[in-house]
């Protein structure tokens, strides 16, 4: 009986890895080359019928959910993207980061004191500065939203002056958002030259590039623009702004990933995901977790190739935490405010 | 295990579904089941154990169905029946609506049972079977609510006797009891011996609803219990889901009881990639083909059959998945692949698999633990001759074989005895519908694959069986119409043939010779003979004696005309059309001919009269019995298609020649059916008058086909021939019961009765149950969304 089990490249695919990356080098992005997206068909049912039974299968209990929800704690980007925003503002956030379960949660599971912080603080341009100086001494990186987010409609060399300004000021990741005239337009040059400017002005910081999904409303064009942005090197690409009426969503969240997948199988390069607004829920950082992990395995559950762009969800990540610890239902007047 | 620990790995971990209720209600009835018979639980009797799989442990102690406990149950389910049908609809809807109810407030029980006896996961039992349980009654107690209006004049067969597999235990009981119920049926279920423990928690669950007593009777037991049941007297009509060797026992043993009987057997269903198919989604497509439920399901893709220009990739990505499969305890809510049902099936797929892989085929399998589980497994380098490509292996095995073209594809499609279900797979809607029609099978899903729903049509065309389960096609299988067919009939047992010449035949001026008419031409028999056809004195003619060769090349011809069947409804009324208004011309020909075989003038020209408006009624319907689109599950388009059923062999009825051949044909053909007509043995002249009016009505060749002779024998090679999908006969007793005997081979459907049993010149002659006869419904599956 012949029985085949180690599994070759020998497609475009990518077989899930399942052991951790310690170490992965940036996307240098690459020439346009629309082959590698054009005649792509995703099909919309099959993509929900996936999601809608995905976390079905799939089900953590007891320690286990208590730990996949720290993880997901790892891999949030704290965020606020106000025009209310102030100093003080993100002071507050900025300590929530660096301590965002409470000491006795904390201590009821075990984990070391101070090591748990989120994976970045996102805010507004004009915001890096206070984020930097709260978080000085944490490690913690600012992450900050740049290129006229989050429409995007400024001109060019306003939006690469922006990232600039920014990087200048500490942030160490950019949050670009895509020209979305140019992708439902199919301009995939313009697009691709657009985001290689963008990310030369990014220098050091990692660029995410954030898609505005909502807006595309096709997958096929999810999967495109996915595609190009990553060629045009972003180290991440994005769902949304949190400012689009359809924010993340899991069959948006899979096409991307397929199409990270895809790209690493051609190139050899790791991309990370964030899937941004509408997340609330603990229970949807489960859903999130398990979609990483089916679909790309276990490095994708690090915050270097994976994050939340959320703020709310934390409070109920925490909520849910206090009750794995002491057994009791926390309210969240009993925790700190992000 | 600490938090850190787990941070590391980020492993799942177990998530065990409680199982305590289950265990408690098990407890509880620790000293064995009984039967449900006539409203209550009898004392248990000879006991035998059913098992848990997956863990290989006792569970309860069942009785084993004795013929005095099958004849108990059928009493009961008799007695009950007429008051039963006698209840308004709305008063049955009610019963039905309390099953669901209580169905969902017994959901998790029903579930945990599920998995427990069956080895299938959790997920599949709670999210999958119980709903799909609690659907199917809620959408019957709807058919018992408006039967009057929707379907009237039709009446429930009495009493059903049904049988059920162990691979969907509930939702199979739930197929056959409820639309059985609302159509005013009562029935003696038999649920499989693996697998009886949720038909008994549903025994109880119709005790605490206050179904009436013997409406429903549930008898445990193995093969011996069912054949109690499929051969007792009492019953009226047969429903079995189970492979097609058991169908096939099923059919000869009822042959000439007259029961009703629906089949729904197995399959080897085709699930077809093309180069344009999102092929992630196909991927997970096959994962939900055949990796559910342990590949234990009858309409499973278990053929993929990938475009050679995408099968490298497809399969770099299918076994990548198959990585991520985690087969393993079926109660854990982590699990997709749960454990085999029993390890006697566990051994055949093992011994499947094994021969095929001897036979040079590549296994590709994933990871399963010890006992009673068989790993996920691809089979790479297999021939459509492999016994992994052509037998039913019900276990989580597929094949990858590559076409080139969508002919190709379809070629390989069909290249099977079954024809259950079959999975498209393109972004090209043109290029789906295309081979969707093209496919012969009952169910075809576009871009997804094993979809269910109580408001669409189940079941299978060639050995897949007959019958549909579900929606309007499936209510009528459990309804007979009592004023098309009038009585039970004696049926007429034509004389002997005499082949020698007679004595002086009168005619006109110029001898006429009456041959077979073979694709489109005249042919003489091969036998070289001829017989006597008798008027009411004298002999009036010499007809062709037909024999098995005679039908093998009526069959091959009928077989080659592939036009017909895909021609618009319009293009067949018209030909229709004209065979009427030739038939008109020739009237007076037709009425002395009938009145040269003894009848009267008035009633010759009566049938002619009659055959002729006939054939304007099926021209009318020809573009009108159309299908439907079912309303099921959002985002979805589900077309009922009426088809042609494919090649009919007719066997017509003794008396009034002209318009009982006519009767069978036209619905036949009006539908898009080729035909092999045996008209009256004893008077065949009328029917071989009409393949002139066949020639001149633009009716192509072999679309009908005559074959004049000794009708029993004709019938039997038709009946036999693998090649005719259907056969209707119209003869005596000892004849229905070797057609129906005879079809077994081929599982064809086939239509029996005597052939006085029914006013062919009345309403009994013409309507739509003949278009309903002359079909079969496709059901396409068409999701939809940008």
């Amino acid at each position: 009986m012949k029985t085949q089990t180690d599994l070759k490249l020998r497609g475009g695919a990518l077989v899930p890895a399942t052991a951790a990356h310690p170490e992965h080098p940036r996307n240098p992005g690459m020439k346009l080359d629309v082959a590698m997206f054009e005649g792509h068909h995703v099909n919309r049912a099959a993509t929900e019928r996936r999601c809608a039974t995905l976390t079905a299968r799939r089900s953590v209990k007891k320690e286990h959910q208590a730990a996949w929800l720290v993880n997901a704690v790892r891999c949030v980007d704290l965020t606020t993207l106000a025009g209310d925003d102030t100093a003080g503002r993100v002071k507050r956030l900025c300590a929530k980061a660096r301590q965002p379960i409470a000491p006795h949660i904390e201590a009821g599971l075990g984990l070391k004191p101070g090591a748990l912080t989120v994976g970045a603080v996102c805010v507004y341009p004009t915001m890096v500065p206070h984020a930097v100086k709260a978080l000085d001494g944490s490690n913690i990186p600012v992450a900050s939203v740049a290129t006229g987010f989050p429409a995007g409609l400024m001109p060019l060399h306003l939006r690469l002056e922006e990232i600039r300004w920014a990087v200048a000021q500490g942030a160490a990741e950019i949050d670009i958002v895509i020209n979305r005239e140019l992708a439902l337009t199919g301009n995939w040059q313009g697009l691709h030259d657009e985001i290689s400017a963008m990310r030369e002005a990014c220098g050091d910081a990692h660029m995410k590039a954030i898609l505005a999904t909502g807006e595309l409303e096709t997958l096929n064009t999810v999967y495109a623009a996915s595609m190009v942005a990553m060629q045009a090197g972003a180290d991440f690409i994005k769902t949304s702004t949190g400012k689009e009426s359809v924010n993340a969503t899991l069959p948006v969240s899979l096409v991307m990933i397929r199409a990270l997948r895809d790209f690493g199988a051609v190139t050899g390069q790791m991309i990370g995901f964030k899937p941004a607004g509408g997340m609330k829920q603990a229970k949807e950082a489960l859903a999130w977790q398990i979609l990483m992990k089916e679909e790309l395995g276990r490095d994708w559950l690090n915050p270097d190739l994976f994050r939340f762009g959320a703020s709310s969800m934390l409070g109920d990540i925490e909520r849910q935490l206090e009750h794995h610890v002491t057994g009791r239902y926390a309210d969240s007047s009993r925790h700190a405010l992000a | 295990m600490s938090i850190q620990t787990i941070l590391e790995t980020m492993e799942y971990g177990v998530a065990p579904e409680d199982d305590s209720h289950a265990r408690a209600w098990l407890d509880a009835h620790k000293d064995g089941f009984g039967h449900y018979i006539n409203g209550e639980m009898t004392k248990p009797g000879a006991l035998f154990e059913t098992r848990d799989p997956a863990s290989d442990t006792v569970l309860a102690q069942v009785s084993q169905g004795t013929q005095g406990d099958v004849d108990a149950a059928v009493a009961a389910a008799r007695k009950a029946q007429p008051d039963w049908a006698k209840l308004s609809g709305h008063q049955r809807a009610k019963h039905l609506y309390a099953l669901a109810r209580h169905i969902q407030q017994h959901s998790r029980l029903l579930a945990v049972l599920e998995t427990l006896d069956s080895g299938k996961p959790i997920r599949e039992s709670r999210d999958i079977d119980i709903p799909l349980v609690a659907r199917h009654f809620y959408h019957h107690a709807g058919w018992a609510e408006i039967l009057e209006d929707e379907m009237p004049g039709h009446v429930a067969h009495g009493v059903c006797g049904q049988i059920i597999p162990w691979n969907f235990p509930l939702l199979m009981l739930a197929w056959k009891i409820a639309p059985a119920l609302a159509a005013g049926n009562t029935v003696v279920l038999k649920p499989a011996e693996y697998t009886p423990l949720t038909a008994l928690a549903f025994a109880e669950i119709a005790i605490e609803c206050g179904i009436p007593k013997g409406v429903i009777n549930i008898v445990t037991g193995d093969g011996e219990t069912g054949a109690a049941i499929v051969g007792h007297e009492g019953i009226d009509k047969l429903a079995f889901t189970g492979s097609t060797e058991v169908g096939r026992i099923l059919r000869e043993r009822t042959a000439g009881s007259g029961k009703a009987l629906t089949l729904e057997l197995g399959g080897k269903s085709p699930f077809i990639v093309f180069g344009d198919a999102d092929l992630d989604a196909a991927v997970e497509g096959v994962v939900d083909a055949i990796w559910f439920n342990q590949g234990q399901v009858c309409c499973a893709g278990s053929r993929i059959l990938v475009a050679e220009s995408v099968a490298g990739q497809f399969e770099t990505l299918l076994r990548a998945r198959m990585k991520t499969l985690r087969t393993g305890d079926p109660m854990d809510k982590s699990t997709d692949v749960g454990a085999i049902v029993h390890p006697v099936q566990l051994s055949r797929i093992r011994d499947l698999v094994e021969q095929g892989a001897s036979d040079g085929a590549t296994l590709h399998q994933a990871s399963a633990p010890q006992g009673c589980y068989f790993p996920p497994t691809l089979v790479t380098d297999v021939e459509p001759a492999s016994i992994l490509s052509t037998e039913e292996i019900f276990g989580p095995v597929v094949t990858l074989t590559t076409f080139r073209t969508p002919s190709d594809a379809v070629a390989l499609a069909n290249n099977t005895r079954y024809g259950l279900a079959a999975s498209i797979w393109s972004e090209n809607v043109n290029l789906c519908l295309d081979i969707g029609a093209q496919v012969k099978a009952g169910i075809i899903w576009i871009n997804c694959t094993n979809i269910f729903d109580a408001g669409a049509g189940f079941g299978g065309y060639r050995e897949s069986g007959f019958g549909r389960e579900g929606g309007r096609e499936g209510m009528r299988a459990y309804l007979r119409n009592p004023a098309a067919a009038t009585g039970k009939g004696k049926g007429s047992t034509p004389e002997p043939l005499a082949t020698g010449p007679a004595d002086t035949i009168k005619s006109g001026e110029i001898d006429r010779t009456a041959k077979l008419y073979i694709g489109g031409k005249q042919a003489r028999p091969d036998s070289g003979y001829s017989y006597q056809v008798k008027g009411s004195k004298a002999v009036v003619g010499l007809a062709g004696l037909g024999n098995r060769k005679d039908i093998r090349n009526a069959v091959e011809a009928a077989s080659k005309t592939k036009g017909w069947g895909k021609a618009t409804g319009h293009n067949r009324a018209q030909v229709l059309y004209y065979i009427g208004e030739n038939l008109s011309a020739r009237a007076g020909e037709f009425t002395e001919r009938l009145e040269s075989l003894g009848g009267n003038r008035k009633a010759a020209q009566a049938e002619v009269e009659t055959a002729i408006t006939r054939c304007f009624w099926y021209a009318a319907q020809a573009d009108k019995f159309d299908g439907a689109v079912h309303s099921t599950k959002s985002e979805f388009v589900t077309l009922a298609m009426n088809e042609p059923i494919g090649v009919l062999g007719l066997v017509a009825p003794s008396a009034q020649p002209l318009l009982g051949a006519i009767s069978l044909v036209l619905p036949a053909i009006a539908m898009g059916n080729s035909v092999v007509l045996v008209p009256s043995q004893a008077h065949p002249l009328a029917a071989t008058d009409l393949y002139q009016v066949f020639d001149t009505s633009d009716l192509p060749g072999g679309v009908v086909n005559i074959v004049t002779g000794p009708r029993d024998e004709l019938a039997k090679t038709l009946a036999a021939h693998d090649g005719v999908d259907a056969i209707w006969y119209f003869g005596d007793h000892s004849g229905c019961k070797m057609v129906e005997t005879q079809s077994a081979g081929n599982l064809k459907q086939s239509w029996t009765e005597a052939d006085d049993a029914r006013d062919w010149a009345g309403r009994g002659g013409q309507g739509r149950l003949f278009l309903e006869r002359a079909t079969q419904v496709k059901n396409i599956w068409v999701p939809y969304g940008v």
